[in-house]
């Protein structure tokens, strides 16, 4: 049964990745990108990483999937000139994707890991809780620093997108707040003397 | 017939060239560049996943989070400089982004 999941999970996934590189319109691109990851989520599941399968579904199909579409649909581009030149590059395309599948099947075909090595493994999975319960206790006690860290990644990343899109528009009015508690009645109210019977 | 390491390998193995061909494909579209560059990124979690599981061992879905991690800034990174740079210069072809020459 898993098997058959396997293998549904994956020609999906395939497919729809062929769909995201050759699709004309880019907002297909992202949809089958979506496709790809909740399928990714899927094989995650069957190999038992159901923390990293449900973490798939939020953070790419929930966070950036849903950024690509804001940016494809928000920015005013012509596509089909985008896509101009993608007959020329098939040739080259097809080649590199061939060598590095050839090369990566090379290391991929038969891996079997040793007697010794079980000796090596720096967190084994246990056995009787769940695979969050387990990813959270390695994940606040050992890795601490390294998950503290990604934290400042992400805060980085926070940053620097604000920063980069942030954009103040000139000739618009702004609430000074600062300016405003500093007002009082010495600096802002005039008093003049007005003459009896003469107007101002 | 049972599921083991070297057919999670296979399909990652696939995706990831998938990936590296898009990036040639399409030399002109930077978003989906970016899209291919998320593909690969899925490529080698499954990867890490898949070792994860066949060796018993917690540390491979440990560093499959921190990629996560990483691939969700670079997206947010990458679209941000994408806007930035659409609203200066009115395209996102590749082709033009050629003021850092020098």
């Amino acid at each position: 049964m898993a098997a058959v999941f396997f293998y549904l999970f994956a020609t999906i996934m395939i497919a729809s990745a062929c769909v995201v590189i050759f699709a004309r319109n880019p907002v297909h691109s992202v949809l089958f990108l979506i496709l790809a990851f909740c399928n990714g989520a899927g094989l995650f599941l069957l190999a038992g990483a159901e923390f990293l399968a449900m973490l798939l579904i939020v953070v790419y199909v929930g966070a950036v999937a849903v950024l690509f579409l804001f940016v494809v649909m928000m920015l005013d581009v012509d596509f089909a000139e985008l896509k101009q030149g993608f007959a020329k590059y098939v040739p080259v395309g097809a080649a590199v994707g061939v060598v590095v599948l050839a090369e990566l099947a090379m290391v991929t075909v038969g891996w079997q890991p040793s007697e010794a090595s079980k000796s090596l493994l720096e967190t084994p999975i246990a056995a009787n809780v769940s695979n969050t319960a387990a990813l959270g206790q390695v994940l606040y006690t050992k890795y601490v620093i390294f998950f503290q860290t990604s934290a400042l990644v992400l805060l980085t990343a926070m940053i620097g997108a604000i920063v980069l899109t942030l954009h103040h528009k000139p000739n618009v009015k702004r609430q000074n707040i600062e300016e405003q508690n500093a007002r009082n009645a010495k600096n802002v109210v005039e008093l003049k003397k007005v003459p009896f019977r003469t107007g101002v | 017939m049972t599921i083991g390491l070297t057919h999670y390998l296979v399909v990652a193995a696939v995706l990831f060239s998938i990936g590296v061909a898009g990036i040639i494909l399409n030399r002109k579209n930077i978003i989906v560049i970016l899209m291919s560059v998320e593909l690969i990124l899925l490529s080698v979690n499954i990867n890490f996943v898949a070792f994860s599981q066949a060796l018993g061992d917690l540390v491979g879905q440990v560093f499959a989070l921190f990629v996560l991690t990483v691939a969700a800034a670079e997206a947010a990174i990458g679209l941000a400089i994408l806007v930035a740079f659409y609203r200066n210069r009115g395209t996102i072809a590749v082709e033009d982004i050629n003021s850092l020459k020098g």
